[in-house]
């Protein structure tokens, strides 16, 4: 953008603040008429800090940090972390944990494809759909706080192992509330090949075909649904899915409807692993003792959140604390391809092209690059001191990250500092 | 069968049926078992480990000595994410989550709880909310690990 002369069209900002997003993101879209010739995203507005202040707690108290990172995904988050600092440590988490995590992580699975057929059917107008999945939703977000004592930030998660165990009861309680799903979900599954108003609102938009779903990097049920048949829990089985029989669902419809198809029929095989964990479910402990320290080492865990791939690093310093921690959320990873459906496509069409990959911005904004040369460059030429020579790997102290947030605003025309004298002098 | 109103019949079926919400402030709902609310401190039990302060990812425990082998427990509990976290670290259990959970206050100092060890345990299980020794006073010196 901005060198070369614009094609002819007006250039619409979508966001920060829009009505039809739910999260503050700015895309910007340059229109003929009603058709997108070209479009741009810019990240950046829910960055929280939290992988610098991961650096800041012990490995326990990032555990529930981690979690807060997605309200939906907020399991996915947590066993990625954990699993990586337990590879660190060497852990070995007993077979029953692994089966626990996996029931969570997969009950967690249903209540979050749910929920996005609800926002789906929300954003093409078809608020029934919502109403009614969304109404179902309750029986598994209701399980979920009997499992784990929340119906989000389940907290079950340990160093080691799980929390809490499940008794007999609740195995029944599980299988129960699974069939009740499942022959909800056979209805929508009815409802979304059959409704022809949402077959033809959703076929042929947001189109993305195999091959630049693979070279874009999508992942997850968006990948899928262009027919790429990408899944961590298959092509690198973590904890113990490689003893679960399923299949990779995929679709070769190569759009939103894909789309749609794709995490419907998830959600059946989601309901078969879950009735096989809990029939195959190991006796014995669910944790084993954790030191607090982790011996100096680095680790990456994958792990297959509802939203696609996740990916946590982490480097263990031999101390209580991690010494950093990065986070990729699959957001990061399908944003990008959200420009290339969005191109030839409607206006119209925007809010459910975003909505189909089921974004989690805040999940996503995370990074803030302040290594050598850059430094200067993305602070605006107000470097942190000690990270401003070429190559230096220093980085940045809680005061530095304040002093520089304060210079930031304060040349965009926001004094802080000033804020804070017109507040006392005003008798505050 | 391609056809609009797929769902015709299910909404035309719902009107008759039983709402699926509750009518929350009105009716009371039970929260499950496993329920992490409001944390209970049994100052009897309590060793002065300290252990659930270094363990608390919100900084909201802080545990004073008051004297010989005798502590008290101040709780924050506008900072608790109420993770239970401390309920699982306590070596002795001295903690507990209680099911509780309408914890809205308009004033931030009510939130600010101090578990006296003086307090017989049995008068603080059965007095309301707050009231095991509830302290509006100005907040406790928080550890300065999160400022």
């Amino acid at each position: 953008m901005g060198k070369n002369p614009e094609p002819r069209g007006v250039r619409v900002a979508i966001g920060p603040q829009h009505p039809a997003l739910k999260e503050p993101e700015s895309f910007s879209v340059l229109l003929a008429g009603e058709k997108i010739l070209e479009s741009g995203v810019r990240l950046g507005y829910n960055h929280r800090g939290i992988e610098k202040a991961c650096e800041e707690r012990t490995y326990v108290q990032d555990l529930y940090l981690i979690e807060r990172i997605c309200g939906i995904c907020s399991h996915s988050h947590s066993t990625a972390f954990i699993s990586a600092v337990e590879e660190i440590a060497g852990l070995e988490i007993p077979r029953r944990a692994k089966y626990l995590r996996m029931l969570i992580g997969e009950l967690e699975r249903v209540h979050s494809h749910l929920l996005w057929l609800g926002v789906a059917g929300h954003e093409v107008g078809f608020d029934t759909l919502l109403m009614y999945t969304w109404r179902d939703r309750e029986v598994v977000m209701d399980l979920l706080a009997a499992l784990t004592g929340n119906r989000v930030n389940y907290g079950v998660n340990t160093m080691g192992g799980v929390r809490r165990d499940v008794s007999e009861d609740q195995k029944k309680q599980v299988l129960t509330a699974v069939d009740i799903l499942e022959e909800r979900t056979k209805y929508y599954i009815g409802v979304a090949t059959q409704e022809t108003t949402l077959i033809q609102r959703l076929s042929g938009v947001g189109k993305l075909n195999h091959e630049d779903a693979i070279h874009l990097g999508a992942v997850g049920p968006t990948a899928r649904a262009s027919s790429v048949k990408r899944d961590v829990r298959k092509d690198d089985p973590y904890l113990a899915y490689d003893e679960i029989p399923f299949n990779v669902v995929t679709s070769d419809h190569n759009d939103i409807y894909g789309r749609a198809v794709v995490r419907c029929l998830e959600l059946m095989e989601s309901y078969n692993m879950i009735r096989f964990i809990i029939a195959n479910m190991p006796e014995g402990p669910i944790a084993v003792k954790a030191p607090r320290k982790v011996p100096a080492g680095e680790a990456i865990s994958r792990y297959e959140a509802p939203r696609g791939e996740d990916v946590h690093y982490v480097r263990a310093n031999g101390s209580e604390k991690p010494e950093r921690v990065k986070v990729r959320a699959p957001t990061l990873a399908n944003v990008q391809v959200v420009s290339h459906m969005l191109k030839d496509g409607y206006l119209a069409d925007l809010p459910i092209v975003v909505a189909a990959i089921d974004p989690c911005f805040s999940c996503t904004d995370r990074m803030i690059a302040v290594a050598g040369d850059m430094a200067a460059i993305n602070m605006g030429g107000t470097a942190f001191p000690g990270c401003a020579d070429a190559g230096s790997k220093a980085r940045a102290t809680w005061e530095q990250v304040r002093q520089h947030g304060i210079e930031f605003y304060r040349r965009r025309g926001v004094d802080f500092a000033r804020l804070n004298e017109t507040f006392t002098a005003g008798g505050r | 069968m391609k056809r609009p109103g797929r769902m015709f019949h299910e909404v035309m079926r719902s009107m008759f049926r039983k709402a699926a919400t509750v009518r929350y402030p009105f009716v009371k709902v039970q929260m499950p078992a496993r329920f992490r609310g409001r944390l209970k401190f049994d100052a009897s039990k309590c060793i002065g480990c300290k252990l659930c302060m270094k363990d608390c990812p919100s900084g909201a425990i802080t545990i004073q000595k008051v004297g010989d082998k005798r502590f008290e427990a101040v709780f924050d509990f506008a900072r608790c994410m109420y993770c239970a976290q401390c309920v699982d670290t306590c070596p002795k259990k001295a903690l507990e989550a209680t099911g509780e959970f309408e914890l809205a206050q308009l004033d931030r100092g009510k939130l600010i709880v101090t578990f006296k060890n003086d307090c017989p345990v049995a008068a603080a299980a059965a007095a309301p909310a707050g009231t095991a020794t509830a302290t509006a006073t100005a907040p406790e010196p928080k550890s300065d690990a999160h400022e």
